[in-house]
């Protein structure tokens, strides 16, 4: 690891003014501090090099550590915990699928460190992006190529891919904000912000060494989730190759409103371990409004979701995983005791 | 006991060992008197030279219930600074990069990983390591008991991680029964496949730490 001053600051005003007119990018000279789990592992493998650590955890006894439930909706906290929003009662009996996607993520003590706004802004799980020994990588050195074009790209991306980059977001929990039409709190030099969280991450496109639209120095205070009737029939479907603490192959967030006979009144879809970014399954909700959800519905609906998939050597299975995750998914919420 | 000067660098304290005097020992040795008070500043005022990130920080650790005055670089993570500077070897290295649990530690009642927290993060929090887990009076913990019993290790490498992370599960409410057991200690690996008998452990220190 390379030398970094270390900063403590106690708010999110003093953390913004610590911040300074840092870099953009991920070249960034300074870095915000939270639980650490990318940060540190990153920097140990020399992938991230800041010069100024920011320790923003002091921040989790003020409003960016709380969890808000009332009948307008959900306001999470960027500080919140990942263990404390998957264990919180009201958060696993109306928003199921927010806390499968926390619970069914990483381990105990890893949900008990990060936060939620790290959790959001987690860095790809690319080994060619997490080993400085290839000298290939868009996203580590920008113009450098790809080494997992033409590599072992079996965990990598089929949607939202670009000759840049195929690299997985491999996040679960952002595929639950994206399916739910979260937005997402910011706080930076120019005062507060709200984005729609689909907003939040840049698909690679020909600079996939940016990642976000944050300003330099913006911070995440908050994410905020409106009550809708969708959201107790839902759920958070996770496929990988092991049966706990790793990262998806294929995932699926579903959130349901359904009428009699089985009539898809709303749906909301997003899919993990699939694409570049979190990945809004539009076309495929589109598919589904006004039929009768069974499995043949529900196929076609997951043919439409990758109808634009574009696969690499290795990673041709997750088209068809991915898409029998969908179809298990969408019935599994239909058959939901609520 | 102790002597008096170990009284001069440790507070709070709640038991002792042979082994824990002489860790306190080495720590007095190694209290700096030169190093500053802030990590912040950009030149220091007693020599007058632009800060270089690599001076040691001045911080106090809590752990095991006494304190630690300690000037550790600011890379030094916690797992570092508990093996390397205050002799608590219990927390064990193993991959370095939380993918393991080897180096589970709890901090303020919560289990974390001490490899990805810098030492300079756990200041002002309570850090228990496995050391601190026994009665002042050598009694072993419900867990340790039931891993002892129960022969839930080989080599003892992942074990100490395996019982702080094990303790957590039963506090959390998550060792209901086998399959949410086996869950909630996925991040603590053990190569020699211990697993069903820390399963066992689990389930019989269940109940006697509900009765303790």
């Amino acid at each position: 690891m390379r030398p970094f001053t270390y900063e403590r600051v106690d708010s999110a005003t003093a953390a913004i003014a610590a911040f300074g007119a840092g870099a953009v990018g991920a070249a960034s000279e300074r870095q915000y501090l939270a639980g650490g789990t990318t940060l540190i592992d990153l920097m140990k493998l020399d992938v991230m090099r800041p010069q100024t650590v920011i320790d923003i955890n002091a921040l989790d006894r003020t409003a960016l550590g709380r969890v808000e439930t009332n009948d307008q909706g959900l306001r999470l906290g960027a500080l919140a915990h990942m263990s404390e929003v998957a264990d919180h009662p009201v958060i696993k009996r109306d928003y199921p699928m927010i806390a499968q996607s926390l619970e069914l993520a990483a381990s105990p003590q890893i949900r008990n460190m990060a936060t939620l706004g790290g959790n959001v802004l987690q860095r790809t799980r690319c080994p060619y992006f997490r080993d400085v020994s290839y000298a290939e990588c868009n996203k580590r050195i920008p113009g450098s190529g790809c080494a997992a074009l033409d590599g072992f790209n079996r965990s990598h991306a089929v949607l939202g891919v670009s000759d840049a980059c195929i690299a997985t977001y491999p996040g679960d929990f952002g595929q639950a904000l994206i399916a739910l039409d979260a937005m997402v709190e910011l706080r930076g030099r120019n005062g507060d912000r709200k984005l729609p969280f689909g907003a939040l991450h840049r698909p690679p496109g020909g600079s996939p060494e940016i990642e976000t639209a944050l300003l330099p120095g913006e911070i995440i205070t908050g994410f905020a989730i409106a009550a809708a009737p969708w959201l107790r029939r839902s759920l958070y479907l996770k496929i990988r190759d092991r049966q706990s603490y790793e990262f998806a192959l294929a995932s699926a967030a579903i959130a349901l409103d359904m009428g009699e006979n089985q009539i898809v009144q709303e749906v909301r879809i997003a899919l993990g371990g699939v694409a570049s970014v979190p990945w809004r399954a539009r076309s495929a909700e589109r598919a589904l409004q006004g039929r009768r959800l069974n499995e043949q519905a529900a196929r076609a609906a997951a043919d439409t979701a990758f109808a634009d998939a574009n696969p690499h050597e290795h990673n041709l299975f997750k088209v068809g995983l991915g898409k029998r995750t969908l179809v298990r998914a969408l019935l599994q919420a239909a058959t939901m005791e609520l | 006991m102790p002597n008096a000067t170990f009284h001069s660098v440790a507070t709070s304290v709640a038991g002792w060992s042979r082994r824990m005097f002489l860790t306190a020992s080495a720590t007095s040795l190694a209290v700096p008197l030169f190093a500053r008070t802030s990590h912040a500043e950009a030149m220091d005022p007693q020599t007058a030279r632009a800060k270089d990130p690599r001076d040691p920080a001045n911080l106090a650790l809590t752990v095991n219930g006494r304190k630690h005055q300690l000037a550790l670089d600011a890379r030094t993570t916690l797992l570092d600074a508990l093996r390397e500077r205050l002799g608590l070897t219990g927390a064990k290295k193993g991959c370095d990069h939380g993918q393991c649990g080897a180096c589970t530690v709890l901090i303020d009642g919560r289990r974390v990983l001490s490899c990805l927290t810098l030492a300079l993060v756990a200041e002002g929090r309570a850090v228990t390591t496995i050391e601190g887990l026994a009665k002042p009076d050598g009694t072993l913990h419900p867990m340790q008991q039931a891993f002892i019993d129960q022969d839930a290790f080989q080599c003892g490498y992942c074990t100490p991680g395996q019982i702080l992370s094990a303790v957590s599960c039963v506090e959390e409410g998550h060792a209901a029964n086998d399959a949410e057991i086996r869950e909630y200690m996925s991040g603590n690996l053990c190569r020699c496949a211990a697993y069903p008998n820390i399963v066992a452990a689990i389930k019989q220190a269940k109940h006697s730490m509900r009765e303790g």
